[in-house]
């Protein structure tokens, strides 16, 4: 019993490794939304370019800047986890 | 491929890897150690630490490291400029020794919160003067170096397509012209004229600019060798300038109709601005956010891209630190999967040039745009 004490004293006055793991941990969820919204688009993309071929230039031109725009936002994730293991 | 090449394949990595199990002789350590030198003492061996090679190739440095052939380092050595109390100080970062000695009462601080910094020394020792304030470092480092050669490489092939144009206006471009010609219609026509409207010409000298900036300093990123290699775009330094450029510029061409939009939103009921204004509060953090979202969309996508590179070549050497034959056969996967890295990060340099400057399109087409009912 005092054993197990000892080791919870010990985990929990350093919290350290714990912030370490979830930053670690923090851009996976950020990706799997970023992956599911870009796959979105492009099915949505793809079934356009079936529906009406000549419209291929315009739509794939939008198609990679949406994608732009949702790795921008994935990214804000992977720098909040840099900013936890490095500041 | 097929089943009998890959079969030979295997074979023949699992043959490496057990052969040279009996010829190792340097795996005494485990390979992430970090290696503690004194601050006086040469470096004799330093195990091999990836993460801190990928930092240092992602953060600016005083000098600009070659390459090491052996023991020595062949860098260039950048001029270190200090103003402290009055006083101007012009010296070679040489001096300073990769960060060993002291010269002139500054070192480079190896740790605490001023990691990689100048600092003042006490007279006569190594120890880090903390009472001082931080002397005002106007060095020319490997970014802002890198920063100057590719702005001179801008005004020079810029003036000389420009002096290309306006002595035969009539006949069709070649070479260089005809190379960049594609780029400057694309951004003028697709980017400008399509978002902007009417007036667009009075912003197309800064949407260029800013594009073929981003742009090859983007590229010159990926070179490898001496004038290319420094991480410009991925400083986050260098992205918030660009995108305070683009706020400054937004709000000081906002017309009427603009600011209308942001205080008093049309079509908004008048319960969210009046007793607490929310919606000119949302809107006014929408445009901090947005310049926002620029810098960090740029630095991220740049520096996540070389980390990728330099992830995977130390890759190789940190699987060769434990076994040479491990370094071998980890190599015939993590080149071909750089060489494909590097591929896309070619297409995400343009992608992200022409992103900052489409959405700084965007910005300028709201600040000016006349109101329609």
């Amino acid at each position: 019993m005092s054993t197990l004490l000892n080791v919870l004293l010990e985990v929990a006055t350093d919290f350290k490794p714990f912030a370490t793991a979830a930053a670690a941990l923090a851009p996976s969820f950020a990706v799997i939304g970023a992956a599911y919204g870009i796959g979105i688009i492009g099915k949505g993309a793809v079934e356009s370019i079936a529906r009406q071929p000549e419209a291929a230039g315009d739509i794939r031109a939008s198609m990679i800047v949406t994608a732009a725009f949702i790795e921008g936002v994935t990214f804000f994730a992977i720098v909040v986890s840099l900013l936890i293991l490095f500041l | 491929m097929s089943v009998r090449y890959k079969f030979i394949f295997i074979i023949a990595l699992l043959f490496i890897c057990t052969y040279s199990r009996a010829n190792n002789t340097d795996s005494t350590n485990s390979t992430g150690e970090i290696a503690h030198q004194n601050s006086g003492e040469a470096i004799q061996e330093e195990e091999f630490n990836a993460g801190k090679m990928i930092i240092e190739h992602i953060l600016d440095a005083h000098e600009w490291h070659i390459m090491t052939v052996g023991e020595k380092s062949i860098s260039i050595y950048l001029p270190v400029i200090l103003y402290d109390n009055g006083k101007l100080h012009l010296f070679s970062s040489s001096k300073f020794h990769h960060g060993n000695s002291s010269y002139n009462g500054f070192k480079i601080e190896k740790e605490g919160k001023n990691k990689g910094k100048v600092v003042k020394v006490i007279e006569g020792t190594l120890e880090t003067d903390t009472t001082a304030p931080l002397p005002l470092d106007l060095s020319i480092t490997k970014l802002t170096f890198s920063l100057f050669f590719s702005v001179i490489l801008l005004i020079i092939i810029f003036t000389y397509i420009a002096r290309r144009y306006k002595k035969n206006p009539n006949s069709a471009p070649k070479g260089l012209q005809s190379m960049l010609e594609f780029l400057i219609i694309f951004i003028r026509d697709d980017v400008a004229k399509a978002s902007i409207g009417k007036h667009y010409e009075k912003y197309t000298p800064y949407l260029l600019s800013l594009f073929f900036f981003i742009f090859f300093n983007n590229l010159l990123g990926l070179i490898p060798f001496f004038p290319g290699g420094a991480n410009l775009t991925g400083n986050i330094a260098v992205t918030m300038v660009l995108a305070l450029f683009t706020f400054f510029i937004t709000q000081i061409l906002g017309k009427k109709n603009y600011w209308m939009h942001i205080f008093n939103t049309q079509g908004v009921p008048w319960y969210m601005k009046i007793p607490i204004p929310i919606m000119p509060i949302i809107e006014l953090i929408g445009l901090i956010t947005k310049p926002f979202v620029l810098m960090v969309r740029l630095f991220a996508n740049i520096t996540a891209g070389h980390i990728i590179v330099l992830g995977f070549v130390s890759l190789i050497l940190i699987l060769g630190k434990i076994n040479m034959g491990l370094g071998y056969g980890i190599s015939v996967i993590s080149v071909p999967l750089s060489i494909f890295m590097s591929f896309i990060e070619l297409l995400v340099a343009f992608i992200q040039a022409y992103v900052f400057t489409l959405l700084t399109a965007f910005y300028f087409s709201a600040a000016v745009e006349e109101a329609h009912h």
